[in-house]
C-alpha cells in the first residue's frame, strides 16, 4: 500500500461520514419542522377564529355563504363595543380579578408556609402528611361542590364571590404546596444551618432566605394559583347565580347565550378579553414557570 | 475566644452508636483537626459542637458555659461548610454582613466588620458580587469571610476544600492557616485528608468507629501512633504492615518477615518487644524507612534483596513495590538507584524507625 492510498482512503470515508450525518441532521430538522407546524396550526386555529369571529359584524355572521375563516365585510369592534357598553362584562371582570388576586394572595401564603414546614422542618409525619395533601388535589371539583355547596350555604356565602375566595383556595393550595415542597427541598440544607448559625430563627430563614431563594418556585406556583382561580367554572356555576356577583367564565356565558340564541361576536370577544391577563402574566413570567416547575420535578 | 471540653459524648441515631462517649479538650486559639474514614463520626462531633446536632449524652462546654441546650446562634460559633452555603440571592457583602445584621450591629460597625474581613482574606473586590459570580476558591474565601466578621469564640469547618481542585486546596490550605495565626480563634477542622489534617493542626483527633484512637500533634502521631489504625491513616503512602516472627537471637531480637529475610531489632526496643518474643507480630515500617543501602541509617539498617513488582516514578523520588510473604510492600528510594520492574533490588531497612504491632489488638507495642 503507498502512502498515498493510505491517507486518501480515510479522508474519503471521513467526508461520506460527515455528509451522511449532515443527511440525517436535515431530515431530522424537515420532520420537526412538519410536526411544529402541524401543531402550531392545530392549536392555533381555535384562537384564529375567536379572533376573526369577535371583529365581524352580526349580519355578516348571520349570511351563511359567507366563508367563516376570512373577515369579508371589513374589520369592526362593535362587538367588544356592546359587550362592554351594554352588558355586565365589566362587573364579571371586576369581580373575578378580585376573586383572583385574593385567592393568589391566600393560597401563596398557606402553601408557602405549609411547604416550607413538610418540605424543612423534619417532624414526625410530614411525610405522610405531604402526600396527603397531594392526593387532596386529586379529587375533582365536580365532586367536590356537593358538599362544599353545604359548607358555602352554611357559611351564608351562596351567591356571593367571596363564598369564591373560600373555595377556590381547596383547588390551589394542594399542588400550590406540592410544588413549594419540591422546591423547598432542593434547596441544600447547609444554606438553613448556616442561617441558624448567623442566628436566624424560623421565620427569618423563611423570609430572608427561603422566599427569594425559592423566588422561582413560588412564581410558579401564584401562576397556577391564578390561572386555576381566573378560568374557575364549576364553583361559580353551582355557587353564583346573580349577575353582580358572578366571575367571567360563567358570566360570559349565561349572559350572552339565551335560550338557544348565541351572541357568536361578543361571546367571543368576551373570551378574547378574558384570556388577556393570563396571556400577559404566562409571556412575562413563562421562563420563572417553567424553571420552577422542573425544580420542582427533578428533585423527587 | 474560648476552650471546648467534650465530656463522655454520645450521639446515637436510634441503635446506632455514630459517636461512642469521646473527651476532648481543645484550649483556647488551638486548630485542632479531627480526622478519619468516612463514618468515623468526625462531622457528628463538629455538629454536635455548632448545636446542629442534639447529643445523646454527655457534656459539651464553650468557653466554660455548658451548651447542651442552647441553639446554635446562641453559642457564638461560627460554621464553614463544605460546600459554602453562601446565601445566592445576596451579594459577598450582604452574605458577610447577614449574621450581623440579625445581630442588631449598626451599619458603620457591619461596614466595618466586612471590610477588614475582606482585606484579610483579599476578596475586596468581590464584595459586591453574587457567588454565582465566584470561583470556587473565592466562594469558600467569603464562607471563611462569614465565619470571620462575627468574631466567634470557635471557628467550625466542615471539610471546607473538599470540593475544590487539587492546586486550589493547597493554596486554600495555607489561606486557613495565614488566617487562624492572624486572628488566633480557637478552631475545630474536619477533614477526611491526613495530609490537611498534618499540615494545619497544632493537635491531631484521630477518629475511628466512633471513637477517638489518638489526640497528639502531627509529628507525634507520625513517629509515635498508638494503634495500627492511626499508623495505616497518617502518612502518605501508608505504612508497610508485614506479618513477622520475633526470635531471640542471643541478647538481641530478630523479626523474621520471611524464610530468608530476618531484620534486627535496635537494642533500645529490643528491651521493650521482649515479651512478644516467639510471637507472630506485625512489623510497620513506613516506604521512606525503606531506601536503597547507600542512603540509610547506619544503625539498624538491615540489606537484603528483592525483585520488584512495580516502579512508579513521582519525580522526586521513586515508589518500588515488592511482595514479602504475599504482602505488598512499598519503598521509598532514590530516582537515580530505581531498577525497572521484575529486576532484583537491594533494599536496606531503617529498623530504628520500626514499629512493632500486636495483631490481636492493633496496639503499637
Amino acid at each position: 500500500m503507498t502512502p498515498a492510498t493510505a491517507t486518501t482512503a480515510p479522508s474519503a470515508a471521513r467526508t461520506n461520514g460527515h455528509a451522511s450525518l449532515k443527511r440525517s441532521r436535515r431530515w431530522a430538522l424537515y420532520t420537526s419542522y412538519f410536526f411544529l407546524i402541524l401543531f402550531a396550526i392545530f392549536f392555533l386555529a381555535p384562537p384564529y377564529y375567536m379572533i376573526v369571529t369577535a371583529l365581524k359584524s352580526d349580519p355578516e355572521m348571520a349570511r351563511m355563504e359567507t366563508n367563516p375563516w376570512f373577515i369579508a365585510d371589513g374589520a369592526t369592534l362593535d362587538q367588544f363595543r356592546i359587550l362592554l357598553a351594554n352588558t355586565d362584562f365589566l362587573i364579571f371582570f371586576k369581580n373575578t380579578a378580585i376573586v383572583t388576586v385574593l385567592v393568589v394572595a391566600i393560597t401563596m401564603v398557606i402553601s408557602v408556609l405549609a411547604a416550607f414546614a413538610l418540605g424543612r422542618m423534619r417532624f414526625w409525619g410530614s411525610s405522610i402528611l405531604a402526600t396527603g395533601i397531594f392526593l387532596t388535589y386529586l379529587v375533582p371539583d365536580t365532586l367536590l361542590f356537593i358538599p362544599m355547596f353545604q359548607i358555602v350555604k352554611a357559611l351564608g356565602l351562596l351567591n356571593s364571590y367571596w363564598g369564591m375566595v373560600l373555595v377556590y383556595p381547596t383547588l390551589t393550595v394542594p399542588f400550590c404546596t406540592w410544588i413549594m415542597i419540591g422546591y423547598f427541598q432542593s434547596i441544600p440544607k447547609e444554606l438553613d444551618e448556616a442561617a441558624l448559625i448567623d442566628g436566624a430563627g424560623h421565620i427569618q430563614m423563611l423570609t430572608r432566605i427561603f422566599i427569594p431563594v425559592a423566588l422561582p418556585g413560588i412564581i410558579a406556583a401564584m401562576i397556577f394559583a391564578f390561572t386555576v382561580s381566573w378560568a374557575a367554572f364549576v364553583y361559580p356555576m353551582a355557587f353564583l347565580y346573580s349577575s353582580d356577583q358572578q366571575v367571567l367564565t360563567v358570566g360570559t356565558v349565561t349572559s350572552l347565550i339565551r335560550g338557544d340564541v348565541y351572541k357568536w361576536g361578543m361571546l367571543m370577544a368576551g373570551a378574547l378579553l378574558a384570556a388577556a391577563p393570563p396571556l400577559v402574566i404566562y409571556a412575562f413570567l413563562m421562563d420563572y414557570y417553567i424553571a420552577g416547575l422542573t425544580a420542582g420535578a427533578t428533585k423527587g | 475566644m474560648a476552650e471546648v471540653n467534650l465530656r463522655q459524648v454520645v450521639k446515637k441515631y436510634g441503635e446506632v452508636e455514630a459517636v461512642r462517649s469521646i473527651d476532648l479538650d481543645i484550649p483556647n486559639n488551638e486548630f485542632v483537626v479531627l480526622v478519619g474514614p468516612s463514618g468515623c463520626g468526625k462531622s457528628t462531633t463538629l455538629r454536635m459542637i455548632a448545636g446542629l446536632e442534639e447529643i445523646t449524652s454527655g457534656d459539651i462546654a464553650i468557653g466554660g458555659e455548658i451548651v447542651n441546650d442552647l441553639p446554635p446562634k446562641d453559642r457564638d460559633i461560627a460554621m464553614v461548610f463544605q460546600n459554602y452555603a453562601l446565601y445566592p440571592h445576596m451579594t459577598s457583602f450582604e452574605n458577610m454582613a447577614f449574621g450581623l445584621k440579625l445581630r442588631k450591629f449598626s451599619k458603620a460597625e457591619i461596614r466595618a466588620r466586612v471590610e477588614q474581613a475582606a482585606r484579610i482574606l483579599d476578596i475586596t473586590e468581590l464584595l459586591d458580587r453574587r457567588p454565582k459570580a465566584l470561583s470556587g476558591g473565592q466562594r469558600q474565601r467569603v464562607a471563611m469571610g462569614r465565619a470571620i466578621v462575627r468574631n466567634p469564640k470557635v471557628f467550625l469547618f466542615d471539610e471546607p476544600l473538599s470540593n475544590l481542585d487539587a492546586k486550589l486546596r493547597v493554596q486554600m490550605r495555607t489561606e486557613i492557616k495565614r488566617v487562624h495565626q492572624k486572628v488566633k480563634t480557637t478552631t475545630v477542622y474536619v477533614t477526611h485528608d491526613q495530609v490537611e489534617a498534618m499540615t494545619l493542626a497544632d493537635r491531631v483527633v484521630v477518629m475511628n468507629q466512633g471513637r477517638i484512637e489518638q489526640i497528639g500533634t502531627p509529628q507525634d502521631l507520625y513517629h509515635h501512633p498508638s494503634t495500627r489504625f492511626v499508623a495505616g491513616f497518617i502518612g502518605s503512602p501508608a505504612m508497610n504492615f508485614i506479618p513477622c516472627r520475633l526470635e531471640p537471637n542471643g541478647a538481641d531480637m530478630r523479626a523474621r518477615i520471611s524464610d530468608t529475610i530476618a531484620l534486627p531489632v535496635p537494642a533500645d526496643k529490643a528491651a521493650r518487644y521482649r515479651p512478644a518474643a516467639g510471637r507472630e507480630m506485625v512489623l510497620g515500617l513506613r516506604p521512606e524507612h525503606l531506601t536503597e543501602p547507600r542512603h540509610n541509617g547506619q544503625n539498624g539498617g538491615c540489606d537484603f534483596s528483592v525483585a520488584l513488582d512495580v516502579v512508579e516514578p513521582m519525580g522526586m523520588e521513586t515508589m518500588v513495590f515488592f511482595t514479602v510473604n504475599g504482602t505488598e510492600v512499598c519503598a521509598r528510594v532514590e530516582p537515580s538507584s530505581a531498577v525497572a520492574a521484575g529486576a532484583m533490588m537491594p533494599l536496606r531497612a531503617n529498623m530504628d524507625h520500626m514499629h512493632l504491632i500486636d495483631p490481636s489488638n492493633g496496639v503499637v507495642l
